[in-house]
């Protein structure tokens, strides 16, 4: 990919310097504080997952494109080690290493290689990894261990349910909230990143200093997290406003799961987002309503990756609708 | 080899006929599958009182207790299981609307004095891999031998003494809940389990 | 005799119904979660196509072309509640599994499809060889899918534990999305290795 000019946007055109390798160092740069914090939390279950996943997401990707597809490597644009990374941010610190290998190879070899390799899935490979994942291993996928206490543990960790999960349970046997908010995370801790959850996904304030080095970077632009973050604080926000005792507040929907992860990381990905901003709101605010829509009604206690791919399902259809207008062309009168 | 030219009354013929003729096929094929599925369907019924009532001799569709409930809109009915004469347990249908994607159905027999003989799951449309789970002996023998009077039918989380399956608490509280139901209306069915 | 064996052959491989041709997607990914359910569904598409085939290559001079559809539609869905009625009553285990996929028999795009483009050209024999043909590609399709799906998602084929009961299987094989993962992958591999 790195060195074919594809130029996707109507002209004038501008070059820069920029490359597939350039963005994903960046990409990993910003990843590391959320994964200092996933080690301060998880210890070696952080340590061994990850790297589990990188290594395994880089083979696999030598291995299918060596021996397999017979193209050019492109192990060297480091998009393998940022799905390995963003795999392992979806995962409990203590899942089996097998899982994490099969994972990788789902993520890898269904996801991205089947498509024709980097530029070409449809799907954001991490998340269809960690999909598959879940619904293949739900009990695993959804004991997490207890942050701190479980440093120096990988295999018997001591687990506990998320927030979201607990809430979700509740609601299913039509109980108030108020009758669990002892056991829930105080929102100060989910900011944080003081919970149970996924690897990479604790700390919002880690995720947001990498966010806005992407930003600042100019990686990814504010259209996509901003509109999906906003779409899903008014929309928890209106039936929390409605029904206190059965909904969550929205700050609490903002900072639990991976909603924060999911807008700077995976929504963003280049090759799986719309190209245009127009589009990329579009896309960012279905992202939102169907998160929410999971959150509160669906069987899952948390949305997010479903949200996302089933999204990336429509980008096709939302850049069809969105095409810019290409310089000089003419203004066609409205027929109406 | 001439086609049929497509008028009216060829076409209407032509129809008529074909349909007439899968009429007559298919009226007959239904009169000689008609007992065999009624057959099959009951045996399903007696499969499942089988497996979780002790050895009985009598015939259970005649000893057969049918009352309303005012919680359900099915009747309810209590298969009583004898031997030489001798009560040898009871075998009722419990349900739970409060399965994790709807209704739990279950078969549980019980001996004579109330305790667990055995339990089937009839009809569930849980989580595979999570819910699905609650049709393991693995599961269910924790409920073997244990009287709902003295056992606390809530999962442990709840105060009470049943172990849940491990994502699956709201499955596991269906389930608790058929067989505790269950448990109730026979009580009151029988008078406190005073064999009549 | 060739000919005879050419017809028979084109369905099971070169024309293969659900690897090749891409028909009858409903059935083939909604009832394949073991290999039990596929060889069930195939074997009963297999006999509504046969016999169907047969019906509609004997009165295709007797039809007029403008309410051939219907004749066909009407032909193919008697026998599709015959072989329901008769699966309700004498293999009720298979029937639960599959009771409410053998109505969709009807709608099958394969029966009507051969109806079509063959039973309608050609003589009784070799519409009944085609028939079975087709119905032995689909058949054979639908049972290595659901043996894959069994094999992956449940540790078992046709319903033969090999794993112990705590092994962790891909649950996700046996649901609608392992479905299509499952079907994409023995496509590709049919297309490049068999055909």
């Amino acid at each position: 990919m790195e060195h074919q000019n594809i130029i996707i946007s109507a002209s004038p055109h501008l070059h820069d310097a920029s490359s597939t390798q350039k963005v994903m160092r960046d990409v990993i740069i910003a990843l590391t504080p959320a994964l200092l914090v996933g080690v301060y939390l998880f210890g070696v279950g952080t340590l061994i997952i990850t790297a589990t996943a990188i290594i395994s997401c880089v083979l696999f990707e030598y291995l299918i494109q060596k021996y397999w597809l017979r193209k050019p490597l492109t192990i060297n644009d480091y998009s393998a080690v940022v799905t390995g990374l963003l795999l392992a941010f979806n995962l409990p610190s203590n899942l089996p290493i097998w899982m994490v290998v099969v994972g990788s190879l789902v993520a890898i070899g269904v996801a991205k290689m089947s498509f024709g390799g980097l530029g070409f899935n449809i799907f954001n490979p991490a998340l269809i990894g960690r999909v598959f994942l879940l619904i293949s291993f739900p009990v695993q996928m959804t004991s997490w261990p207890l942050p701190i206490v479980n440093r120096m543990q990988y295999a018997d960790a001591i687990t506990g349910a998320t927030s979201l999960g607990m809430v979700k349970e509740a609601s299913l046997m039509g109980e108030p909230l108020s009758q669990i908010s002892s056991q829930l995370t105080t929102q100060m801790d989910l900011f944080m990143g003081i919970t149970g959850g996924s690897i990479g996904e604790m700390s919002a304030l880690a995720l947001l200093i990498g966010g806005l080095y992407l930003l600042i970077r100019k990686v990814i632009t504010w259209h996509i997290p901003v509109v999906f973050l906003l779409t899903m604080f008014a929309m928890s926000g209106i039936f929390w406003w409605v029904d206190p005792q059965q909904y969550l507040n929205p700050v609490f929907h903002l900072l639990a799961g991976g909603a924060i992860l999911g807008a700077f990381y995976m929504a963003t990905d280049m090759v799986t987002s719309p190209m245009t901003p127009k589009g990329m709101m579009v896309f960012a605010f279905g992202i939102g309503v169907i998160t929410v829509l999971i959150r509160l009604f669906g069987a899952y206690p948390e949305g997010v990756s479903f949200a996302i791919l089933i999204m990336n399902a429509f980008v096709p259809l939302i850049k069809t609708y969105t095409k810019p207008k290409r310089f000089g062309e003419p203004i066609r009168a409205k027929i109406l | 080899m001439s086609k049929r030219a497509s008028t009216l009354v060829n076409m209407l013929l032509t129809l008529v006929v074909i349909t007439l003729i899968s009429g007559f096929l298919l009226g007959y094929v239904n009169q000689i599958t008609l007992a065999p599925k009624a057959k099959v369907a009951a045996e399903r019924k007696i499969q499942a009182l089988q497996a979780v009532l002790p050895p009985f001799d009598n015939d259970l569709m005649r000893d057969v207790v049918k009352f309303k409930s005012p919680d359900s809109a099915d009747s309810i009915e209590i298969y009583k299981a004898t031997q030489k004469g001798v009560i040898q347990g009871y075998a009722m249908m419990g349900t739970s609307e409060k399965g994790f994607s709807g209704t739990v159905k279950t078969m549980i027999g019980f001996k004579p004095d109330g305790s667990i003989n055995n339990i089937v799951v009839l009809e569930q449309k849980e989580t595979p891999g999570l819910g699905t789970k609650m049709k393991e002996a693995k599961f269910i023998k924790q409920f073997l031998g244990k009287n709902p009077a003295t056992f606390n039918l809530k999962v442990k989380k709840d105060g009470g003494q049943v172990d849940a399956l491990t994502g699956a608490t709201i499955s596991t509280r269906a389930f608790s809940e058929t067989v505790q139901s269950s448990f109730e209306l026979l009580k009151n069915q029988t008078e406190g389990f005073k064999n009549k | 005799m060739s000919k005879s064996f050419a017809v028979l052959t084109n369905g099971i491989i070169k024309e293969n119904p659900t690897f090749v041709m891409l028909l009858g997607m409903c059935p083939t990914l909604g009832v394949t979660s073991s290999s039990q359910n596929g060889l069930g569904m195939g074997l009963a598409t297999l006999f509504v196509l046969a016999m169907s085939n047969v019906v509609i290559s004997l009165l295709k001079s007797q039809i007029p072309d403008a309410v051939r559809i219907p004749a066909f539609i009407v032909v193919i869905a008697t026998f599709v509640t015959v072989v329901d009625m008769l699966m309700e009553a004498f293999i009720p285990g298979l029937y639960a599994q599959l009771g409410i996929f053998i109505p969709l028999i009807v709608v099958n795009c394969i029966i009507l499809g051969r109806a079509e483009a063959f039973a309608s050209k050609n003589g009784v024999w070799p519409s009944f060889l085609d028939g079975i043909g087709m119905g032995v590609g689909f058949t054979t399709a639908l049972t290595i899918l659901g043996s894959v799906r069994e094999i992956l998602g449940n540790g078992s084929i046709f319903n033969y534990h090999f794993l112990p009961d705590t092994a962790n299987t891909f649950i996700i094989f046996i649901l609608p999305p392992g479905a299509f993962i499952a079907l994409a992958y023995l496509t590709v591999l049919f297309n490049k290795y068999v055909k």
